[in-house]
């Protein structure tokens, strides 16, 4: 069992220790007469299990996070140049170095070697990439004399930081073990504490999403920063073509792909927001309760499906039958031959239009049914019919909302990727043929990102552009998105 | 006088006629009234179209077509210096099997009077690569069977499976080097004698994948069991981590801007791109913090971060229905905020906390394009883990990645795997959403 198992067992063990002390305690010093205390006894337990593993846990996760990036870094200035080859980078090494440092602690672990030979491997007698192997750690190529040297330095750096962690973790968890035993008398508020501690940890979870979004922010800016580093922003921004090049000298523009995605979206939104809206006219203002109550829950099945059926319903079924209708020649339907395979723009909009119908018309309904009474029974009153009413007075009024829900639809579709990556092809071109493949932001983030990645390689790091413009375009259709809907709400609440 | 008045003429109109503009009215009224129906039909009738296909489609993946054929386990092969030493035995690679299963085919088609210019090498053409595997698998368990005629079934070759469920046919196969018709000739005659045919395939449900040249081999089970520990990570952190940011939100937060930043945010969380969440993950579970690639830990984290805006907004939403009569009464009994949140309002908003939580799990069963960046494609364990944290740490698939992985090979034979694999996905799905809608009527209060 690893260090770190042991240490979180122990703290937990001190914990469950200091709550069952602290309430005997608290008991026993109010002489053994529940009413003087101020708290209840649980509550003197719980403060002392929460004053002992909560702040060495916290310090712990922060040292778990911490202390690789720092040996890493230790390790990355003793790397000799010589170990960074044609080809290599000094990433590929460093995962190397961790590679065989990693696989020495499993050969101790299964007990191979001991702790001591292992320091003592020399790659001059033994064949340490065989010895790895042996306990199921591949390294690429035959370990160097330098390379081996480093490791060692990684493993005794490791082992350092493990040694400084422990000791400066078992005196926190200790010390407040002992505070909060300590504290357990009949004038303690202890009730107070513990609640202000899990207010602490309910703000944490709050803050939780805040910092989801800081890390997509980060971590997609700091992989742009270095893809703008190695490629110019005007071609990436300005560029006319999508070309890569693994080897480099690669055309990698965003406006084909956003064009494509931007087609796809709005032949999407064509069939979508028509036949969501009018859906949700009919259902809100024609239909009775039975037919309300069989074909709303039918229609949002459609939304609770996986996107990746609807891209190999895209993929085997809408591609081939558009397929026989636009192409074939003379076996066609149409006897034409415009669609030569069955990814394309529109397959991959329809599609996306169906999946969005559900999405436009629960949103729309929704907003409709915001609408208040008396503006319809105003109108029908004065002798107009329901279409009309619904067309001159519900519309109308519900427009706002229903543009924002148009928005958040576009703002699906734009973001949607696996029915793209099954049903729209891979080509990245200016085309306004609607039944020629082409591909959008989302497959080409999927295939540069999958399979081999050098983190090294524009080609590899435009993905975190693209993901990057992606979110802000997505982000901000969104907010606009939900201004209007909250503005507009705000009217007849 | 008052004859200059003139009498209006009186129009013929009468309340039980209806004028042009009444009709044309009325006319738009129907018009209007068919739009609303005709848009309702287009959503179910796309709806069943879907079904459909998955279904007539996926149905195949259930049946697989099998062979019976008695091996006899040649000792002269197997175990060359008869010592019946396991090591020994394990030095004969499956191509060495590969003979004993042609023997055995000759002998079937010679002992049932079958005519065929097939030689025995291009028969055993119409069983699966993995026959050989199976037989060698049977040996290593059972050494001591070396010698004698063992009863075997096999899975037939993926285009043998095809023509019986008429995926392909004699014309189909004009460039196909995998198949010819002399061996669908073969195939005819053994079927009529009854040692070829169709039956349930439950490997389909409990195997893991197979290479691009065995899809007949290829199962769902592992990739099950992948999708089984990322749910469970899900479930583990995103459940209270939610509970907790939707009673702080809903009870304690103050009105300020910061409460107001996190509402928004969380708000713009659940619709950002998934794929946004995957090159999060790739980026921070994965390079700075060098988790394993492809784990089930890995893509529960990144689904725990997709589905947490999800429950949050459910959960706050049955917070919310909790009538605030509830929290003055356990107020005035002398409870503190803490307690009246935790022991009065958290219980009674359990149910629909339970089923946005069941809702936000189905969605997160179903997410594909996140998977895909962290490295859980198809093909990568083929055994199921043994314990937990192999469950967690060691690579894996999971259900929608899988069908993704088939739905990517060419072979229309994996499509058929893929459909299947869909209706698996969706009898989950379909599961949990029952569960979340009877969870939501059974208890649900109205107040």
């Amino acid at each position: 069992m690893s260090t770190t198992s042991l240490l979180v067992i122990a703290i937990l063990i001190l914990a469950t220790l200091g709550y069952f002390l602290a309430s005997k305690r608290a008991i026993s010093t109010a002489g053994g007469d529940r009413r003087k205390l101020h708290s209840l006894p649980v509550y003197y337990g719980s403060n002392a299990a929460m004053f002992t593993a909560i702040p060495a846990l916290g310090v712990l996760l922060i040292w778990l996070l911490a202390q690789p990036m720092l040996v890493e870094r230790n390790v990355l200035s003793t790397i000799p140049d010589k170990l960074i080859t044609e080809g290599s980078s000094i990433g590929l090494v460093m995962s190397d170095v961790r590679r065989v440092a990693d696989g020495l602690e499993v050969v101790v672990s299964t007990g191979t070697l001991s702790q001591n030979e292992t320091l003592k491997l020399d790659t001059e007698q033994t064949d340490i990439r065989a010895l790895l192997a042996g306990v199921g750690a591949a390294v690429g190529s035959d370990v160097l004399p330098e390379m081996l040297e480093v490791a060692q330095n990684y493993r005794a750096q490791t082992k350092m930081g493990q040694l400084w962690m422990v000791l400066s973790i078992a005196p926190l968890a200790l010390i407040g073990f002992a505070l909060s035993v300590l504290a357990a008398k009949p004038t303690f508020r202890a009730r107070n504490t513990v609640e202000r501690g899990i207010l602490a940890l309910l703000v944490l979870a709050a803050s939780l999403a805040i910092l989801t979004t800081i890390c997509i922010v980060f971590s997609m800016l700091f992989e742009s920063i270095n893809f703008f580093k190695l490629h110019p922003w005007t071609d990436f921004f300005f560029g006319g073509s999508w070309a890569p090049n693994f080897r480099g000298d690669s055309d990698l523009s965003i406006l084909p792909l956003l064009w494509g995605t931007i087609y796809i979206s709005i032949i999407a939104l064509i069939v979508a927001v028509p036949v969501g809206l009018f859906a949700a006219i009919y259902l809100s203002e024609y239909a009775g309760p039975r037919v309300r109550a069989f074909a709303k829950p039918l229609l949002e099945i459609l939304a609770g499906i996986p996107t990746i059926v609807y891209g190999l319903f895209a993929l085997v079924t809408v591609g081939p039958a558009l397929v026989r209708v636009f192409g074939r020649g003379e076996e066609g339907l149409l006897g034409v031959e415009w669609m030569s395979g069955a990814t394309a723009v529109l397959t991959a909009g329809l599609v996306m239009g169906i999946m969005l119908i559900p999405f436009v018309s629960s949103l729309s309904d929704d907003i409709i049914n915001a609408v208040p009474q008396s503006l319809r029974d105003g109108s029908l009153g004065l002798g107009a019919t329901p279409s009309e009413t619904i067309r001159q007075v519900v519309l109308p009024a519900a427009l706002p909302g229903i543009v924002g829900a148009v928005l958040l639809a576009a703002s699906r579709a734009i973001g949607e990727t696996m029915i793209v990556v099954l049903g729209a092809g891979a080509i990245a071109k200016f085309s306004a043929n609607p039944l020629e493949a082409m591909t959008t932001i989302t497959t080409r983030i999927v295939s540069q990102l999958t399979g081999d990645t050098d983190f090294a390689s524009p080609e590899t790091l435009v993905a975190f552009a693209l993901g990057l413009t992606l979110f802000v375009l997505t982000l901000g259709l969104n907010v606009i998105a939900l201004y209007i809907v909250r503005k507009y709400r705000e009217q007849y609440d | 006088m008052t004859d200059a008045i003139q009498k209006p003429e009186k129009k013929k109109s009468s309340l039980l006629q209806l004028d042009a503009r009444t009709r044309t009215r009325n006319a738009a009224e129907k018009r209007f009234k068919a739009y609303g129906m005709i848009a309702i039909a287009f959503g179910l009738l796309m709806l069943s179209i879907l079904v459909f296909n998955i279904v007539t489609r996926g149905a195949g993946a259930y049946q697989q077509t099998f062979i019976a054929l008695e091996v006899e386990l040649l000792a002269g092969k197997l175990d060359k210096k008869g010592n019946r030493d396991l090591d020994d035995i394990k030095k004969v690679s499956t191509f060495g099997y590969t003979p004993l299963l042609s023997n055995a085919l000759e002998a079937k088609v010679i002992e049932l009077g079958i005519e065929t210019d097939l030689k025995a090498k291009k028969m055993v053409g119409i069983l699966s690569k993995s026959a050989a595997a199976q037989v060698r698998d049977y040996v290593l368990n059972n050494p001591n069977k070396i010698g004698e005629t063992i009863g075997f079934e096999f899975l037939a070759s993926s285009r043998v499976d095809g023509y019986l469920k008429g995926r392909v046919s004699r014309d189909s196969i004009g460039n196909d080097k995998n198949i010819s018709p002399a061996q669908l000739d073969l195939v005819d005659a053994l079927k009529a004698e009854g040692c070829l045919a169709k039956r349930f395939n439950m490997s389909f449900i409990t195997g893991s994948d197979a290479s691009d040249a065995r899809p007949e081999a290829a199962g769902m089970g592992t990739s099950m069991i992948g999708s089984f520990f990322m749910m469970l990570v899900v479930l583990v952190l995103a459940l209270p981590i939610g509970v907790a940011a939707s009673i702080y939100l809903e009870e304690f937060a103050p009105k300020n801007w910061i409460t107001d930043i996190i509402e928004v945010n969380i708000s713009n969380l659940a619709a950002v791109p998934s794929i946004v969440f995957g090159i999060l993950g790739l980026a921070v579970f994965i390079n700075y913090m060098h988790l394993p690639n492809s784990a089930p830990l890995v893509g529960g984290l990144v689904l725990t971060l997709m589905t947490l805006p999800t429950i949050i907004i459910s959960t706050r939403a049955s917070l919310k229905a909790v009538p605030p009569s509830i929290r003055d009464a356990a107020l005035g009994v002398g409870a503190s905020k803490m307690q009246s949140v935790f022991h009065h309002v958290l219980p009674l908003a359990a149910p629909g906390i339970l089923t946005g939580t069941i809702i936000g799990l189905a969605q997160a069963l179903g997410e594909t394009a996140p998977l895909l960046l962290i490295g859980m494609v198809g093909f990568i364990a083929s055994n199921p883990p043994d314990s937990i944290a192999t469950g967690l740490l060691s690579p894996n698939s999971a259900m929608p990645a899988q069908i993704y992985e088939w739905a990517k090979r060419a072979d229309p034979a994996f499509y058929e795997r893929a459909w299947g694999g869909i209706i698996i996905l969706l009898v989950f799905l379909v599961t949990m959403n029952t569960i979340a809608v009877i969870l939501r009527r059974r208890f649900e209060r109205r107040w």
